[in-house]
């Protein structure tokens, strides 16, 4: 399997980065030579193995679903670049 | 003798029994930085004006009695990608260069509970990515030991710093070995704790199910001291343990008798170093004389840790720094066309090109029709690596082998090969695969440069290898050696 420049812009698309003609002509080697070197993966046969996603034996953490304070709003916005009214200000989304 | 020879608890007691000023210990600090920063560069932000604050309300304190912290009055040094409240947050990136936490990361509560003081935020690669600080956005660090070399990363900043004598502790993280390989690199001690044991809750996310935040000291004894006051369960982050917390200082017995360990084959092959190999040999040569036994084991999976960890770290950070998007903190590309030309230039803008290869390389590991063969594929190896030391700690105390294959590598030596870089991991990333801790301290020199040793322990026996290791460093005195640097 290789990765060409169209899969390098598809990828781009999902992740919301915006590359260079020479950022794709790069990734594209380097990512051809990462994936490369994950196919020795493929020696192991694990089809009867369970995935770890996790290492520790914790699954569903509950706690009570109780009222507790929280950040304010205008804390919450401290580091927002734009805001107006008390909220996130960002681009229209709908024309 | 300089106040930075004196171990933690030493400190403590001269503070506590006002020999010494908490106003005094926090001014070397901050003077040792000043002196010594131009050459390192192991700092991004200095809390100076608030951290003479707090000295000095310490020292008022004294006046009124009652019970002091574990760590009172003593200057650390805090990773960039742990949140503190108030004090400028940039994990080693210019999305975040003008972050302000508005909360403080439970480790650092913890911290300002034992009193200990915050003289700044330490340098490191981008989002913790890398392994050599030469990924920072803002400035390389050098390493103390040779200015020409890396520092090790993506902890660099913390390993320098206590390698230069700047702060008396210092937190980092590690995901792949980010405490233990600059660790080594600087001639320190770096541990990283049981995945669990540390809250995560403040640690700026790169690969959930690895990270892990641990202390960078001069001493075994101060890094049982440091994780004796961050450990702990925390309601706040759903994947910490919730095991009690033994008493770390008291397993410090230096008594190593009838200790069993394994001594991986696949660690001491191929790709070491002959040097590193050698000094490993003769630390477990010490071991031996002090009534420990060891034989030769095998981690059969161990050449498949860094392709899974490569997948599985990437993956999770391509979704966990989908968060920086430019809506609510960080940078935002000027007079964007819509939203998603906001996202797209915000993203592209602020992050630098490793942080963007592995976001691209765990989107595709994730995209429709990859995710079986690839990120599937590594959590079931990842399975196969965690049995490999299942196995072997039901016959063995300790695993032992080298932290890094080689020694601190020059600046620019490796930037332009991104898997070349990868596999100076190779002695740590299975140890945070399988989630087991590991601690890296000094065991001689390599052409005069550090050589690490890597102590890897049962989950949550944190206990046996920090009294395996402070063992050996009372029996050597390797972390006595230090830097030229004057």
């Amino acid at each position: 399997m290789s990765i060409s420049i169209k899969d390098v812009e598809h990828v781009a698309n999902l992740a919301r980065l915006e590359l260079s003609d020479a950022d794709k002509e790069q990734f594209a080697g380097q990512l051809n030579a990462i994936l490369k070197y994950a196919e020795k993966l493929n020696e192991l046969h694990t089809d009867e193995i369970e995935p770890t996603s996790h290492v520790l034996p914790i699954v569903n953490v509950m706690r009570d679903d109780a009222v507790k304070p929280s950040l304010t709003a205008e804390k919450a916005l401290l580091n927002a670049p734009e805001e107006e009214d008390g909220q996130f200000k960002v681009p229209a989304v709908l024309e | 003798m300089s106040l930075f020879d004196l171990r933690l608890s030493e400190l403590h007691n001269r503070l506590t029994t006002k020999q010494l000023s908490v106003a005094e210990l926090v001014d070397a600090s901050l003077s040792r930085i000043a002196e010594t920063d131009v050459k390192i560069g192991a700092f991004l932000t200095l809390n100076e004006e608030n951290a003479r604050k707090a000295a000095s309300e310490l020292d008022a304190e004294l006046a009124s009695g009652g019970e002091k912290g574990l760590l009172f009055g003593i200057p650390a040094g805090i990773k960039d990608n742990i949140v503190t409240e108030g004090l400028r947050t940039t994990c080693g990136s210019k999305f975040l260069e003008n972050y302000d936490p508005i909360y403080d990361a439970t480790v650092m509560k913890k911290l300002r509970a034992a009193q200990s003081i915050t003289v700044g935020k330490l340098n490191m690669d981008e989002f913790a990515m890398g392994g050599s600080n030469e990924n920072s956005a803002y400035h390389p660090v050098r390493n103390p030991w040779a200015l020409d070399r890396v520092p090790g990363g993506s902890s660099g900043g913390s390993a320098a710093a206590v390698a230069a004598r700047q702060a008396y502790f210092t937190l980092g993280s590690d995901t792949g070995g980010s405490i233990r390989q600059p660790a080594a690199y600087c001639g320190v001690v770096g541990l990283k704790p049981t995945y669990g044991l540390v809250s995560r809750f403040g640690l700026v996310a790169f690969a959930s199910s690895l990270d892990q935040i641990g202390p960078i000291t001069k001493n075994v004894e101060d890094s049982a001291y440091v994780l004796q006051a961050i450990a702990g369960h925390d309601e706040r982050d759903s994947t910490s343990a919730n095991v009690d917390i033994p008493d770390y200082l008291s397993a410090l017995t230096g008594d190593v008798k009838g200790l069993k360990i394994g001594v991986p084959r696949e660690y001491m092959g191929k790709g070491i170093d002959p040097q590193v190999k050698e000094r490993v040999l003769e630390a477990l040569k010490v071991f031996e004389s002090m009534g420990a036994h060891w034989e030769e084991i095998s981690l059969p999976h161990t050449d498949y840790a860094v392709a899974t960890y490569y997948l599985l770290a990437s993956s999770e950070a391509s979704s966990n720094l989908a968060r920086f998007d430019g809506v609510r903190y960080g940078v935002r590309a000027s007079n964007p066309d819509n939203l998603l030309d906001m996202y797209r230039r915000s993203r592209s803008e602020g992050f630098g090109p490793e942080v963007k290869r592995r976001i691209m390389l765990g989107t595709y590991a994730l995209s429709s029709g990859y995710y079986d063969a690839y990120y599937k594929k590594a959590q079931q190896v990842r399975t196969l690596i965690k049995r490999d030391f299942d196995q072997a700690f039901e016959k063995y105390d300790l695993i032992i082998g080298p932290t890094a294959p080689t020694p601190a590598f020059k600046i620019g030596e490796q930037v332009g090969d991104p898997l070349t870089m990868y596999l100076n991991d190779i002695c740590t990333i299975p140890v945070s695969l399988a989630g087991v801790p590991a601690i890296s301290i000094p065991c001689g020199t390599a052409d005069g440069l550090p050589v690490g040793l890597q102590i890897i322990g049962k989950h949550f026996d944190e206990a046996t290898v920090l009294r395996a290791a402070h063992a050996f460093e009372s029996q050597t005195g390797f972390h006595n050696l230090r830097p030229a640097l004057s």
